[in-house]
């Protein structure tokens, strides 16, 4: 067999035909020559030469490849039968397109969120770098401190390079307008650990981020593109940035920066200063590449090594907060994969969802399965005559499959079509908590994938058709002639087994999205501690040291900016706080009670902070539950005074009235108390469905904190509550009156509370809708493979439905006794499938919140619901088959 | 259609039918038809040519490049399609003529002392 002689051989089969043609007039010739009459002669020449078609055959196939011939063969039956069965086809490939689709999609985000590695070379020797450090009653792991970065950077032996970052925001002035810009403050390593390379210019280097050499900043490509025009000779020209001349040293590459949904414009040296450091601020997060080889856990055990040289080599905070604080605290390391801290826990939901869609998945071949099964019993006698006249089994099954394949080969097609617009629809809804967004696309592996789910399907939906009928006899299928009489019950297990499973896995998937529904539910039940969050305005400003050094003046400054905003037509409350509630910032710190004593060898639990002004919880709408709101005469007497939250006043002092009037300080202050003049509603601060954390709210300018003469937030928030919020003019007002006091402070990132509030809800919103979507895919799928079952078993019945309705079978009987077969159907997979869901859906227990994975309401209506639509679905064949005409049926006899 | 299967005994046989081709068309070349009147002539009427075999053969020894065939006139003026033997067949022809004489010998020489034994 070659090649060429594969595409030509429909000329060869010609050429044979001639050459047989010749044979056959010379042997007559010859016949006739020996003295035979010219028919005799022809006809003994025939019979010399035998079967002329199949010697043809035997030498066509000598250039065929017989499996590629089987497939073309299929292909055009199966193009023949597409044209023939439109709607068989269309309807077996949607729902594969469908199945196969949804895997796809889904598969593609799980690839790219979860399963490729960051975009950053050897990005598995990457680590970030934490503690635990449980005596300070930090539940999760805190970050790094700059001594801990010394000592390891100094001491450590598996590190290759280590650095530290902290995001921040930083204002450039020598453009038009000031310009408040996200700023990400690094110490050197930090680049050198994420090893990717500056578009132009060079990293940042150790002399560089120590106090005295000249200062330097990067730039974002996004930075530079719009604020420089991708200028080629950026490097070396200077910007001011927080009123200091800068060297721009170089431009990092796109989205080089995405860790944390970090997306800075400037790349600013940390320049910690050795000899002021101190064991505290562990706020700062850390970054390591390991050297080759070596393991995490070696990782672990050489910082858990170097950590007690830390505490050895650095002094505490201050005076009186010291070591022994840092002794108790109990510090081990933390380290984890630099991916698994950018993922962060949406891997749960995502393979949930995988699965879900995979469920999906083996809904749509069961269906296809109960299709192809239902057509295979529509060909039966086809398939008889073609056995009859010499087809093999073998080769029956053979196009049976291929059939499949191409059925398959379609819907992944189509199914990968539907996935490319599935991701780019994703893309559009940006959904927040979803990471690596932009990583995420077709690639081979997610070629690959569809590939083998395409694959998969076909074994699963081909197979059952294939084998059955391959192995059916050749005698039934003849006898039946086309017209289908008692059909036997085996026949149908197939169908009922796949129905039924199908019904059971659409009930699994319609309670997980029930549970989530329920999930989504709760979570607006519950009350943020704000009121009205689309009513209030926020907006951040920031007045950096190098602008107005006194605190006074800050405080001036604030002051002034509020006493306006709250002179605005139609603002009822203004105020500012160091941070907005759910923003994701974080203040935690121990404190004191009076006349309280903590367990000896162990450090006061840790408080969330938050330095307000006031009017700034009465914009928010966080209602005084005790006591009073803080005024501004605090801020002008100097009154030592706080509030608290509800749930800190509780476990303190009891109750919320027992608390006013008690007294508390922080750690680093041992002369002053603290008055609590007033208690305040919880606030979910850790988002909606975290339990709300204990607050200590402090006056944004206080007197001594922690030692410090006045103690003022430079950076701040601001909260201004009016009907008009999120209005462009009602900005414009804000801009005005901000302009007005401090024209150098650039208003930034002017948004309504109700913006996080919703970010916060949607933490489950990707679970929420992708689940939502495969729950009505999965009613849609199972409905109609009940609807397809049934009305085919009508189908087939209509020769015994006419003839029990001659012999007075009433309407009614007939219509039961199929509404009675779906019923029993669609039971036995709801119970299946109530029986997986109990089983199976303690896995989702994380995601749900307000509800348990075994909450019998959601179950009872997922049940009932597919269970109506399972009848609705049984009782339209159901009712045409009572409408069957007996006479019609009779007279077809 | 599934190819038919041939027992044991024709494979043999069809090897053979091969060689006999090609030691017919090493005298010149021919079309179908003389080439099995050509063996069966030979054979003293022993070996009886299937046509049904003998076409398929044509075609295989043509896949193999060992003959070569072309359309010609037949001797009573008919198109007729003739083959030849090409030199690659020339020397098939030979290997497969002594490896027969080897396969003949041998097994002569089996049969041979039994029945000398017999006698």
């Amino acid at each position: 067999m070659n090649w060429q002689r594969f595409f030509k051989r429909e000329q060869a089969d010609a050429d044979l035909r001639q050459e047989l043609e010749s044979y056959l007039e010379i042997t007559t010739s010859e016949y006739v020559a020996r003295g035979m009459n010219p028919d005799a002669a022809r006809a003994a020449a025939r019979r010399k030469l035998g079967n002329r078609t199949l010697l043809r055959e035997e030498i066509y196939y000598m250039n065929t490849i017989p499996i590629l011939e089987s497939l073309s063969t299929a292909l055009r039956y199966w193009c023949r039968t597409l044209r023939r069965e439109p709607v068989f086809t269309a309807a077996a490939t949607l729902t594969l397109a469908l199945g196969i689709g949804a895997t796809t999609a889904i598969f593609s985000v799980v690839n790219g969120v979860l399963i490729k590695p960051l975009p950053y070379p050897a990005a598995d020797q990457l680590l970030s770098v934490s503690h635990f450090a449980p005596g300070m009653g930090f539940e999760t792991p805190v970050g790094m401190s700059p001594s801990m970065l010394f000592t390891y950077r100094e001491e450590g032996r598996v590190f290759q390079s280590i650095g530290g970052w902290s995001p921040d925001a930083a204002t450039v002035t020598d453009l038009a307008e000031p310009q408040r810009v996200r700023a990400l403050l690094i110490t050197f390593g930090t680049l050198q650990a994420l090893n990717v390379p500056p578009l132009t210019g060079r990293w940042l280097s150790q002399e560089e981020d120590t106090e005295g050499s000249p200062e330097v900043v990067l730039l974002s490509y996004g930075y530079w593109q719009r604020q420089f025009g991708g200028d080629p000779n950026i490097v070396g020209r200077a910007i001011t940035v927080d009123s200091r001349p800068r060297q721009i040293i170089g431009v990092m590459p796109p989205s080089f920066f995405r860790l944390m949904g970090q997306d800075p414009d400037l790349f600013i040296p940390l320049r910690l200063d050795r000899n002021r450091l101190h064991l505290g601020d562990l706020g700062f997060l850390g970054i390591a590449r390991l050297k080759p080889g070596v393991s995490l856990a070696q990782a672990n055990s050489d910082v858990a090594r170097m950590l007690p040289i830390w505490l050895q080599s650095w002094p505490g905070p201050n005076a009186r907060f010291g070591r022994e604080v840092f002794e108790k605290a109990r510090f081990s390391p933390a380290l984890r994969p630099l991916k698994d801290d950018v993922v962060g826990d949406i891997g749960k939901s995502l393979w949930l969802v995988m699965g879900a869609v995979g469920l999906i998945l083996l809904i749509a071949c069961a269906n296809v399965a109960n299709l192809l099964l239902v057509r295979a019993e529509s060909r039966q006698h086809e398939r008889g005559v073609r056995m009859a006249l010499g087809a093999g089994r073998a080769q029956i099954a053979q196009e049976s499959l291929a059939e499949s394949l191409l059925l398959g080969a379609a819907g992944g097609l189509f199914g990968l079509g539907l996935a490319y617009r599935g991701i780019r629809l994703l893309r559009l809804m940006n959904p927040r908590d979803l990471p690596r967004l932009q990583e995420i696309s077709i690639d081979a592996s997610v070629l690959l994938f569809a590939l083998a789910a395409s694959l998969l399907s076909c074994l699963l939906f081909g197979l059952l058709p294939a084998l059955k009928f391959a192995g059916s006899h050749l005698g039934p299928a003849l006898r039946l002639a086309g017209r289908s009489a008692g059909t036997s019950r085996d026949r149908h297990r197939a169908q009922n087994v796949l129905l039924a499973g199908q019904i059971s896995l659409a009930l699994v998937l319609l309670v997980m999205s029930g549970l989530m529904l329920r999930t989504f539910q709760e979570t607006r039940k519950v009350r943020p501690g704000f009121t009205n969050p689309e009513q209030v305005q926020v907006f951040s400003l920031a007045i950096p040291g190098s602008q107005v050094a006194q605190p006074e003046r800050v405080v001036q400054i604030w002051s002034e900016i509020i006493k306006d905003l709250a002179a605005i037509p139609g603002v009822s409350a203004a105020g500012l706080a160091n941070s907005l509630p759910m923003d994701d910032t974080k203040n935690l710190n121990p404190i004191l009670a009076e006349n309280s004593s903590t367990e000896p060898g162990t450090n006061p639990p840790v408080r969330t902070f938050k330095f307000v002004s006031p009017g700034f919880l009465a914009a928010t709408g966080t209602r005084t539950i005790a006591g009073r709101d803080l005024v501004w005469d605090d801020i002008y007497n100097h009154r030592s005074v706080v509030l608290v939250s509800e749930n800190l006043a509780r476990e303190l002092w009891g109750s919320s009235t027992a608390a006013v009037g008690k007294r508390i300080r922080e750690m680093g202050n041992e002369i002053r108390w603290r008055e609590v003049v007033g208690v305040v509603e919880n606030v979910h601060d850790d988002g909606i469905q975290k339990q709300p954390p204990p607050i200590v709210y402090w006056l944004f300018a206080t007197a001594n904190f922690n030692g410090a003469p006045l103690n003022v937030q430079r950076n701040v928030a601001f909260a201004v509550r009016s009907h008009a919020a999120g209005t462009e003019a009602f900005l414009k007002q804000v801009r005005q009156v901000v302009a007005a006091v401090s024209p150098t402070s650039p208003v930034v990132r002017p948004r309504t509370l109700q913006e996080i509030y919703g970010d916060s809800m949607a933490q489950t919103s990707f679970a929420l809708v992708m689940l939502a979507i495969a729950g009505g895919m999965a009613l849609v799928l199972g409905v109609i493979g009940v609807y397809g079952v049934i009305a085919y078993t009508v189908e087939q019945r209509r020769r015994e439905v006419g003839i029990r309705m001659a012999l007075g079978a009433p309407a009614a009987a007939v219509k039961r006794i199929f509404l009675l077969r779906g019923l029993l159907l669609a039971c036995a997979g709801i119970t299946l499938g109530l029986a997986a869901a109990a089983s199976f859906l303690r896995l989702m227990s994380s995601l749900l919140f307000g509800v348990t994975w075994f909450d019998p309401a959601t179950y009872g209506a997922a049940a009932t619901a597919l269970l109506a639509a399972a009848m609705a679905a049984t009782y339209l064949p159901a009712r045409r088959a009572a409408s069957v005409d007996p006479m019609e049926i009779l007279r077809g006899e | 259609m599934p190819r038919r299967e041939s027992p044991l005994q024709f494979e043999m046989l069809q090897g053979t039918l091969d060689m006999l081709i090609l030691q017919t068309l090493a005298l010149g070349p021919a079309h179908g038809q003389t080439i099995a009147h050509a063996i069966e002539r030979r054979s003293e009427e022993v070996l009886q040519v299937e046509h049904g075999s003998l076409y398929p053969a044509l075609h295989r020894l043509d896949n193999r490049g060992w003959i070569a065939s072309f359309w010609g006139t037949s001797e009573n003026n008919r198109k007729a399609k003739y083959y030849r033997l090409t030199a690659e067949g020339r020397k098939q022809l030979a290997s497969q003529t002594s490896r027969w004489e080897q396969v003949v010998r041998a097994i002569g020489r089996i049969l041979n002392p039994a029945t000398e034994h017999n006698e």
